[in-house]
């Protein structure tokens, strides 16, 4: 511990005693009355210049200080009306901490309700612990993704640990079994320290909690970008399977209830941290340890298992965890879907360290605490239950019917709050403006862009680049197998499949988003990540059902910032509409930017997309890697000459501009339907799509997947020509000309690294492919073209009217992909 | 075959041992509570994977202590078959069932992968559904798999045979020691043969849509040896 650290939470012990000292009733009564003897208390978002005057008492007006509680002035104000009087500092604190970003989505709920979120396979919508589509066979997927950035930003290893142990407490919560993991992260440049001390931390981290938990890490997203330098994104998404009749809520259930404490003690670990997710990173953030909470996955996983037996012996009304704002959001929350009131006696709140107060036993984010509310006669069976699992449970209230939030220490009354008020933040609506240097670079011409000589070198370093460069040594470790329903693995396809074990199903997951689409072209660019994760699902032969979505930006008051959140709000919605993925739930992450000697940088906005399919018959499915001597490749969707957006531009021209890659949302789905109807009628067991780095890293990437070769032409005659008689023989060219672009007016580097949108590559048998042709010339609307034969030792690439032919061998792909991450993890 | 899967708290693979030997391969099987103090009928013990008591103080040090593993003790000196896959392989050497003790793994990290093993004993009865010398493909998942050894029983180990599973590299000669473990010792048993411990997972590589089946023939050995006495 640092001697800050140390001296910061002295600083607390001391601040907490003396007001333990000194809360004697009739000071309490008093600071109720007038709300103001007490001095404002230790937030973890201030610095110990800030924090020595507050260990003595200080008379300025609780107005004065709201801002330590997380609120603004008028958001004070607007307290003392809907209390009709002034709140002392617990209360204030507690509105703060449920009106913050975190809990009380004031900037961006608003902007939800243009969100889809119905269908026939949502069990659950928006608005609990997390998300829950039916697939079927009356089994249900909960699932939902959270961010853990501000904490990872200060301690990676547990602020990524215990960013999987909140997200995994959501889905147990729900009644649900949680089975797999996947981790969305996002850092700066590779090179830097920064950076390394940053991943191998968050690796640790997700490693030490998800393993010990048993619950599979099974894909994800590991993206390199200068803008998450100092504020790197954890996102983390969970799934969790269960029966129907399992489904559980987060609610106090009915009048009488008994309020059950179970799990860890409380500590003074994770104080305001819902403030401190909602503030800007300051380079004082270093004292801001304290506020990053310490997981132990142990204790998580008695929990999880109590929880879950608790669940299906029907004896709990409502579940729910402590996540941000622990003890207050939670119960909080339960009363107010319960639509009824709570009385809580703090003092019974297993206390991990003496000279607790109430404002901190309320605030405290200590990990591993849910709250059970048992159906009444079931109390004994349920602490019987926990009791197996050596867990202690402690009643801390009950639940009542005056629809209040009333908390007691030692008997006295000292927070009295209508549960309503908490729980509906007022909601700003702002105005965005776009940046004009973005929208700049947007518009910028590309056409002055040159083409480099060497196209071969080019896509060496593209397969290099950490952000597509494998993941492999980062997987392994993490335990991808565990449950014994991981299908496909990190790496094998587009998407990770789960089996479900006594059914013929599969479930299938993803969570996609590249910022710098974002970033230029917010609407299109969030559009695309919704599409570019449906992409994925179909890639493995899922049906895309529901979406979670994790919302990373900066300071919404920021019009440039707003513009961004509020375009891309728009952009998933429309995109989700069009594919018939409703939105379930989803988590918001602003403020996610850096002070530095006053220039603030704010990330790239990121919208990060987890979406989950359904395989009907999971023996049909496709991974990635090119598999059989002779498979024809067929590219479904049509090449452009876009290079807007592209990772090429970035990483060879040091461009980020352009237009993003024009999506057709129709087309899209056309497209997509064309690859899931070859995989289902099982003509199809091999597909990627093209993404970052276009068709070119998509063919490497299937090559050294299926440690296989191929021979590609982009031009249909030439290609035709190229053939061997036994080949011309088997194969009619089918492609609809009418819908192909002429290549000759795609420039080389565009045809290879461009990354126009809604584009396949897929593989199928030599014998098939005469009725995979006509089936789609027949039956399917989406453009189509035979582009090339898997085989041989080297990836050749012909571009014919380019006067081109480009060959790697896979000894030279696969050290450039597999490289650069053995490197920075060794 | 009767089968008893012990649950320590921290077990995490307890359900799939579970699910190979009652659905995969359809044998009677029972899960135990680790503060049970007496085992149901049963041919053989699983002790599976996990991080028992969140391998405080040392992988399967705790659990090792729990009082089921009086019972379980019991049952291996009675002859019983006893079977103890990565944490459970830490317990039984914690236990003092099996020798030697596993150390963290020599790069210090947790490693989740498929490796190559060798049969080196095809006469045991967790090993006889394969042939001598037999190459399988199972994934191992551990932080702590490094088997360490005095050098007179690695030699005891060696000159009684007791060394049933050994790493062995993709192609001939190339490294396959994922973990740093002396004479890249997988997986031994006891002198009297009853007693296996492995690092591996055999029951992740049970089920063909799993990526391998080259596991099962653990619990098929187990089953033929029942059944033949």
């Amino acid at each position: 511990m640092s001697s800050d650290e140390q001296e910061l939470r002295r600083a607390y012990r001391d601040a907490a005693l003396e007001w333990e000292n000194s809360s004697d009733a009739a000071l309490w009564e008093n600071t109720i009355a007038d709300g103001i003897e007490r001095g404002s208390w230790p937030q973890s978002t201030q610095t110990l210049e800030d924090l020595k005057p507050m260990t003595q008492i200080q008379t300025p007006t609780l107005r004065d200080r709201a801002q330590t509680f997380g609120l603004s002035l008028e958001e004070f104000d607007l307290v003392v009306d809907v209390m009709e009087r002034e709140p002392n500092p617990l209360e204030a604190a507690i509105f703060g901490a449920m009106w913050s970003e975190h809990c009380g989505y004031k900037n961006s709920r608003p902007l939800f309700s243009r969100f889809p979120t119905t269908g026939p396979q949502v069990l659950q919508g928006p608005g609990e612990n997390a998300g829950v589509v039916d697939i079927g066979d009356g089994f249900a997927v909960a699932f939902k993704m959270e961010s853990h950035n501000h904490p990872s930003a200060v301690e990676p290893v547990q602020g990524a640990a215990t960013g999987v142990g909140g997200i995994l407490r959501d889905i147990f919560a729900m009644g649900a079994r949680p089975f797999a993991v996947l981790d969305s992260l996002r850092f700066g440049d590779l090179s830097s320290a920064r950076t390394r001390f940053l991943l191998h931390g968050e690796v640790e981290g997700i490693a030490m909690y998800g393993n010990a938990m048993g619950v599979a890490t099974v894909g994800g997203e590991i993206t390199f970008h200068p803008s998450f330098e100092e504020n790197p994104l954890v996102n983390v998404m969970a799934l969790g399977l269960m029966r129907h009749e399992d489904l559980a809520k987060g609610t106090m259930g009915e009048e009488g209830n008994q309020i059950y404490y179970v799990g860890s003690k409380t500590g003074r670990d994770g104080l305001g941290g819902a403030v401190f997710a909602s503030a800007d990173l300051s380079s004082d953030s270093a004292v801001d340890r304290p506020a990053v909470q310490v997981g132990d996955p142990f204790m998580e996983k008695l929990l999880l298992e109590a929880t879950l037996e608790a669940i299906r012996a029907g004896l709990v009304a409502g579940v729910q965890d402590m996540g941000a704002a622990g003890l207050t959001s939670s119960t909080v929350e339960m009363a107010y879907r319960a639509n009824l009131g709570v009385d809580l006696h703090l003092e019974r709140v297993p206390m991990r360290e003496t000279g607790m107060i109430p404002l901190e036993l309320m605030l405290s984010e200590s990990q591993e605490r849910m709250i059970l509310v048992p159906i009444p006669g079931m109390e004994q069976a349920l602490e019987d239950l926990l009791a197996k699992y050596e867990l202690d449970v402690v009643t801390i209230g009950e639940v009542a019917a005056h629809g209040r939030y009333k908390l007691y220490w030692h008997g006295e009354l000292v927070g009295d709050m209508p549960v309503n008020a908490l729980n509906e933040a007022p909601k700003y609506t702002r105005e965005g403006v776009e940046s004009e240097e973005i929208r700049a670079k947007r518009e910028m011409n590309l056409s002055s862009v040159p083409i480099p000589e060497n196209l071969e070198e080019v896509l060496l370093k593209l397969l290099s680049h950490p952000t597509i460069a494998s993941k492999r040594p980062i997987f392994e470790r993490f335990d991808h197998q565990v449950g014994a329903n991981s299908v496909l693995l990190p790496g094998q396809a587009d998407a990770a499949v789960m089996r479900i074990k006594g059914s013929s199903k599969g479930v299938a997951a993803t969570s996609d988003c590249n910022p710098r689409f974002v970033y230029l072209d917010p609407y299109w660019g969030a559009a695309s990540a919704v599409a570019e994760a449906a992409r994925n699902l179909v890639c493995v032969g899922a049906k895309p059902l529901a979406i979670t979505d994790n919302l990373n930006f900066g300071n919404p008051h920021r019009p440039d910032v707003y513009y961004q959140l509020e375009r891309s709000v728009q952009g998933i919605a429309d995109a989700c509409l069009a594919l018939g993925t409703p939105v379930t739930g989803g988590n918001v992450s602003l403020y996610n930017q850096y002070v530095e000697a006053g220039r603030t940088v704010a990330i790239h906005p990121t919208p990060t997309i987890g979406m989950v399919g359904v395989l009907e018959d999971i023996s049909k499915r496709a991974t990635m890697g090119f598999k059989r001597d002779g498979d024809v490749i067929l590219l479904i969707g049509e090449n452009s000459s876009e290079l807007g957006a592209s990772q090429y531009l970035e990483t060879i021209h040091g461009l980020e501009a352009g237009q993003v890659p024009r999506l057709g949302l129709d087309y899209e789905r056309d497209n997509q339907f064309a690859v899931r109807s070859l995989i289902a009628i099982g003509w199809c067991d091999t597909a990627h799509d093209c993404s970052d780095g276009g068709l070119a890293v998509a063919l490497s990437e299937m090559c050294i997947a299926g440690n296989n070769g191929a021979r590609v032409s982009f031009d249909p005659e030439a290609y035709s020509k190229a053939q061997s008689e036994e080949f011309k023989q088997d194969v009619t060219y089918y492609a609809r000309a009418d819908l192909l672009e002429d290549e000759t007016v795609i420039r080389a580097d565009a045809l290879l690294f461009g990354e126009a949108q809604s584009r396949f590559v897929v593989a199928v048998k030599a014998e098939d492919i005469n009725y995979v042709l006509s089936w789609l010339r027949v039956y399917m609307v989406a453009p189509y073209q035979v582009i090339g034969r898997v085989g041989g030792e080297t990836l050749e690439l012909d571009l014919d009217r380019h006067e081109l032919k480009l060959s790697w061998s896979l000894e030279q792909l696969r050290e450039a992909f597999e490289k650069p991450l053995l490197e920075a993890m060794a | 075959m009767k089968t008893t899967v012990i649950q320590f708290p921290g077990s995490n693979c307890d359900m799939d041992a579970f699910h190979v030997v009652s659905s995969v391969l359809g044998q009677p099987s029972s899960l135990v509570w680790h503060t049970e103090t007496a085992l149901p009928p049963t041919d053989l013990v699983i002790l599976p994977g996990g991080f028992s008591y969140g391998d405080h103080l040392r992988s399967g040090a705790i659990a090792a202590r729990s009082p089921v593993m009086l019972e379980v003790k019991k049952h291996a000196q009675r002859g019983g078959l006893v079977l103890g896959i990565c944490n459970g392989f830490q317990v039984l050497t914690e236990s003092g069932l099996l020798e030697g003790a596993l150390l963290r793994n020599e790069n210090l990290h947790f490693l989740c992968k498929d490796v190559n093993l060798r049969v080196e004993n095809s006469q045991t009865a967790f090993s006889s559904a394969y042939s001598q010398g037999q190459i399988l493909r199972i994934p191992i998942a551990h932080g702590e798999g490094n088997f360490y050894a005095d050098p007179e029983t690695l030699s005891r180990l060696e000159s009684e045979n007791r060394v049933v599973f050994r790493y062995v590299g993709a192609v001939q000669d190339a490294e396959g020691n994922p973990n740093g473990s002396l004479n890249d010792i997988a997986g031994i048993v006891n002198t009297r043969g009853n007693v296996l411990g492995l690092m591996p997972h055999p029951e992740r590589a049970s089920e063909e849509i799993l990526g391998s089946s080259d596991g099962l023939g653990v619990f098929e050995s187990l089953v033929s040896t029942l059944a033949h006495g």
